[in-house]
């Protein structure tokens, strides 16, 4: 029997006095699998997101990834789970302006203890992977959108994690570099990777995944596995 | 509630945190200024302000009771010139013998009904004034150590009263050693002798010439020959002054630095406050705000916890003075000391002034910005500067967190320069503190020769024909040798010298010096010496600074001693810091003056035990000894000037506390100014792996840099400026300084001094680093 890298039972979480944001949700994901979780806003998408990263903590429920007992974890475990398990990709990129692309890449390693002269490695193989490796001494500011999330993506891959996390990757880009990503994420999954993808674009999920999660006012309402879209692209060809 | 008030409170409201740290640092910028304030007032006439108050007399003059009747004497207050008047008052020189305490010297006590109003207004420390007959005041000044309850004896009276202390005084002018009610005076006037006191105040009192005629207009009118002694305030000011003048430069140091820091401090807060907000007050113009409006309403968000803080700071700094001007009113002389309205005034109005005009500026170029630029700012700013110190940082072997704290002051260079100021001051007011209470420690230490494990105290030095030890009354005098023998003969005695005080006078030079013989070696007995040597042979002397200077005399130059039985002639040999009897002593050995002095029987034995002797067995033992000789031990050195060192040294240490708290709430701003600025890079790097504890690492490594240079630089600026004030200090009391004084830093304190600047740094980062550590990841990461 697999494994599962993600297994969330019955998770709930509530904000205040609100509506719970995320209401006895289960999902298993199962490795080299890649999901998008579509929603409208405020349906529960980044709540879910966050409860799988250790961002936030569920108010019951368990949560389980590679192993790890998430919900069990205080702010410094966490960080040590992400450290090791998670790679994370933003809509806003959140890259630091003051660090250049190499920097950026090579911070998770470097916070996480790896030698610097391994870390460097690592980062330059990445970069040129992504086909960014040109940029390495250029800061982000430099950059374009969908450059800005190649280096994101390199970033969150630094340190080989078991799943890799985007919330909204190309909300922040026009449509030609939103491609880019989304056969960036193709080929990676292509390559193995578990991808989860919080999205509200639909032609992100149907190019890029090969599993559909639909989430209303907090509740899991569709689970769909679809074909492996992504078994035709490999990352190495994603980039040229 | 208008929409401008709904952005100030809402303003004040949202930040919290920074609305908490512009009160507390307002607050204490407050209470020091009012603090210091209130002692710059003080420390500049503390004398006229007690003198003011109390209604002190200009001449206290003393008259031959048997020359002159009260009803005279209370036709002198119609003399010419004469404002006011008390008295007459008995009076009379009495020996007494408390219980417990030994022999005492001669005292003047005066007969007064009350604590007088209008004329030497005496100042009840504690305690009552005496109702009736067996009771006694005693001033703080007596050399009875003052204690409610005690029972003090007169056995060389023959009706033998025994009175009980109810209360503790002081006169400004000092009139008395101790106040009983009328009717007891009779019973403290051995037959023949007494006299009556008369207090004056005058129209004109502010020179000698005018107290010597206000004096002269009040003899005229009495039988010549009648008054037997006078005092005027100003001498009496003058004694007063020489006693704090020492510290006078300390206080005006520590006003200065507190107001210095104050403004420094809530400049830099309330600019930070201001400038941080700048894209806020953009968002504000784009809704409709008018620049004047953005303006009011910045200054309004800054007024509002500055307000709050300064009327708790006027508050602590109330509660804060009223015991520090109580121990400042003890050093001073009076004890009615208290908080000028004026002081709280102006620093009301200077703080509230300096935050409005602070925050005005601020806001004016902000209301000034373009509102497309200011709601840019906060989002392109400072992302290009110290891009070159994060690279170079990253390079060093270091962990990352701490590579990335390391090269954060260089993005922020005007707010690590403000946060490094506010540190500097800090270590320049530790330092400073720290080496003025070495070098006051010094000057109590040379001032009270107190190296002695055990003293023998003299009795009352030889005051004259008039002097208050003269009479039937006066105690029989110890045999000087015959104390040095028990001394000898004592186990446990390591060394010991004898020092007798007799008065003489100098050619060219106005009233008499105290020359004090040595017998035996007295050069470890505590006495520092300026320049030159200590004394090693007859006819050789050493003088403190003053004594040069009045007679205008150099190491080597001879002087010759008058009024004694024949001349001395000295030769002096060296400079001594003594800032007793206003300088004017002559240290020299017993055998100098033996044929002009042969009865030097008023003489101090002090003693060093050899070394594992248990000093209080040893003067316990001695004492049986010397009890046949009427005289007694006590452990310890002659005067250690006590109260005085321990109120100043509270006093610096409160000040530089709060000094050092002020610094760090400016670090602390400037830190959580900057975590809140950063709080979504810090979200990036808590959602790559970053651990709590990594988190106040690069948070805290933040300030390292700063804090260190800031230290480094503090301790020579503090040492600079303990180096200008000591000597300074020295001077307003024409005393030279001599280099044990005043170079009291050691390269074993100076790297912990320097360090003191990483500690304030340290912990005015420390609560930013956990707010940034325990910041969500996911409401980091939703910060904009």
């Amino acid at each position: 029997m697999i494994t599962p890298v993600i297994e969330l039972r019955e998770v709930s979480r509530r904000y205040d006095d609100g509506p719970p944001a995320l209401h006895e949700a289960s999902l298993t994901v199962r490795p080299g699998e890649a999901v998008a979780v579509l929603g409208p806003s405020g349906s529960g998408k980044s709540t879910l997101l966050n409860l799988i990263a250790g961002l936030d903590r569920p108010d019951t429920g368990t949560v389980t990834v590679d192993g790890v007992r998430v919900d069990r974890l205080g702010e410094a475990g966490s960080a040590l789970y992400r450290r090791s398990k998670i790679g994370m990709v933003f809509q806003f990129f959140n890259l630091l302006d003051d660090l250049t692309v190499a920097e950026n890449v090579v911070l998770p390693a470097r916070l996480a203890g790896m030698a610097r002269g391994e870390a460097d490695r690592r980062a330059a193989e990445l970069l040129e992977l992504l086909g960014i490796d040109r940029h390495a001494r250029a800061y982000p500011g430099r950059l374009s959108g969908g450059e800005r999330q190649r280096v994101a993506v390199a970033r969150a891959l630094m340190n080989r994690p078991a799943l890799l996390l985007a919330d909204e990757p190309t909300g922040a880009l026009d449509t030609a570099a939103g491609q880019d990503v989304s056969e960036l994420l193709t080929g990676l999954n292509a390559e193995g990777q578990t991808i989860v993808v919080v999205t509200h674009d639909l032609a992100l999920a149907r190019s890029c995944t090969n599993r559909t999660v639909r989430i209303a006012d907090g509740r899991i309402t569709e689970d769909v596995r679809s074909q492996a879209v992504g078994s035709q692209v490999t990352a190495s060809e994603a980039v040229r | 509630m208008s929409a401008l008030g709904k952005v100030v409170r809402s303003g004040v409201g949202r930040r919290r945190v920074q609305t908490l740290v512009i009160g507390l640092a307002t607050m204490m910028a407050v209470a020091a200024s009012v603090l210091g304030g209130s002692l710059l007032v003080v420390s500049g006439a503390p004398f006229d302000d007690a003198f003011a108050r109390q209604h002190g007399a200009h001449l206290s003059m003393q008259f031959d009771a048997g020359k002159v009747s009260a009803g005279q004497l209370s036709k002198s207050k119609d003399a010419e010139g004469v404002s006011s008047a008390a008295g007459p008052f008995r009076t009379a020189t009495v020996t007494p013998r408390s219980d417990g305490a030994g022999p005492g010297w001669p005292m003047t006590v005066v007969g007064r009904g009350d604590p007088g109003r209008d004329v030497d207004e005496v100042a009840l420390l504690d305690g009552r004034w005496p109702a009736r007959s067996g009771e006694i005041v005693l001033s703080a000044d007596s050399s009875l150590i003052p204690t409610m309850g005690m029972q003090i004896a007169f056995p060389d009276l023959s009706s033998g009263p025994t009175l009980t202390v109810v209360g503790v005084a002081r006169s400004v002018t000092q009139t008395a050693d101790a106040w009983v009610v009328p009717s007891q005076m009779p019973a403290l006037t051995a037959p023949g002798s007494g006299g009556y006191q008369m207090l004056y105040r005058f129209t004109d009192a502010g020179t000698t010439a005018q107290i010597t005629a206000g004096g002269r207009a009040v003899t005229k009118s009495l039988p010549p020959g009648t008054a037997v002694g006078e005092q005027s305030w100003l001498t009496v000011k003058k004694t007063a002054e020489r006693d704090t003048a020492v510290y006078v430069p300390f206080l005006i140091a520590f006003g200065a630095l507190g107001l210095v820091m104050s403004v420094l401090i809530v400049g830099n807060v309330v600019a930070s406050a201001v400038g941080t907000g700048t894209r806020r007050i953009g968002i504000l113009k784009a809704v409709g705000f008018t620049p004047a409006q953005v303006v009011r309403a910045y200054v309004g968000q800054a007024l509002i916890p500055a307000a709050v803080g300064t009327a708790l700071g006027v508050l602590a700094g109330h509660l804060l003075a009223v015991p520090v001007l109580a121990e400042t009113g003890e050093v001073y002389g009076t004890s009615s000391l208290a908080v000028a309205p004026w002081v709280d005034l102006a620093v009301i109005a200077g703080v509230l002034g300096l935050v409005a005009v602070t925050a005005w500026a601020s806001a004016w170029r902000a209301g000034r910005l373009r509102t497309v630029d200011a709601l840019a700012v906060g989002r392109t700013a400072a992302a290009r500067r110290g891009r070159w110190a994060a690279r170079l940082a990253g390079r060093l072997p270091l962990p990352q967190p701490v590579a990335l704290g390391l090269a954060r002051p260089f993005a922020r260079p005007a707010r690590a320069l403000a946060m490094g100021t506010a540190i500097l001051f800090g270590a320049v007011a530790v330092t400073f503190t720290v080496g003025m209470s070495a070098s006051l420690g010094q000057v109590m230490k040379a001032r009270a020769h107190d190296a002695a494990d055990a003293v023998v105290p003299a009795p009352l030095p030889d005051f004259g024909p008039q002097g208050p030890g003269s009479g039937p009354e006066k105690q029989p005098k110890a045999d000087p040798a015959a104390v040095a023998a028990a001394i000898e003969a004592a186990a446990g005695t390591g060394k010991y010298y004898s020092a007798a005080t007799v008065r003489a006078t100098v050619s060219g030079l106005t009233g008499t010096v105290n020359v004090i013989a040595f017998t035996g070696d007295a050069s470890w007995g505590g006495y520092t010496m300026v320049s030159g040597r200590w004394i090693d042979r007859p006819g050789e002397a050493v003088v403190p600074t003053p004594f040069l200077a009045a007679t205008g005399t150099r190491i080597g130059d001879t002087v010759t001693l008058n009024g004694l039985a024949e001349p001395v002639t000295v030769r002096i040999v060296g400079e001594v810091l003594d800032p007793r009897n206003d300088g004017m002593q002559v240290f020299t050995d017993a055998t100098t003056l033996t044929a002009a002095h042969p009865d030097l029987t008023e003489t101090s034995h002090h003693i060093a035990v050899t070394s594992g002797t248990d000093v209080t067995g040893y003067v316990d033992a001695l004492n049986k000894d010397l009890a046949p000789l009427g005289v007694t031990a006590r452990a310890g050195g002659l005067d250690a000037g006590g109260d005085m060192v321990v109120t100043l040294n509270a006093l610096s240490a409160i000040l530089t506390l709060m000094l050092v708290a002020v610094a760090a709430l400016g670090v602390l701003n400037g830190v959580l100014l900057d975590t809140r600025e950063r709080v979504r890079e810090i979200g990036v790097h808590k959602a790559l792996g970053m651990t709590p504890r990594q988190t106040i690492a690069m948070v805290l490594t933040s300030v390292v840099v700063t804090g260190l240079v800031a230290g480094t630089l503090g301790v020579p600026l503090g040492t600079a400026l303990h180096g200008w004030v000591i000597p300074a200090m020295g001077d307003s009391v024409g005393l030279r300084l001599p280099g044990s004084v005043i170079a009291v830093y050691h390269a074993a304190e100076l790297l912990p001094l320097a360090l003191g600047g990483l500690l304030i740094a340290t912990l005015g980062a420390l609560p930013p680093a956990g707010w940034a550590a325990r910041t969500r990841t996911a409401t980091a990461l939703r910060t904009e």
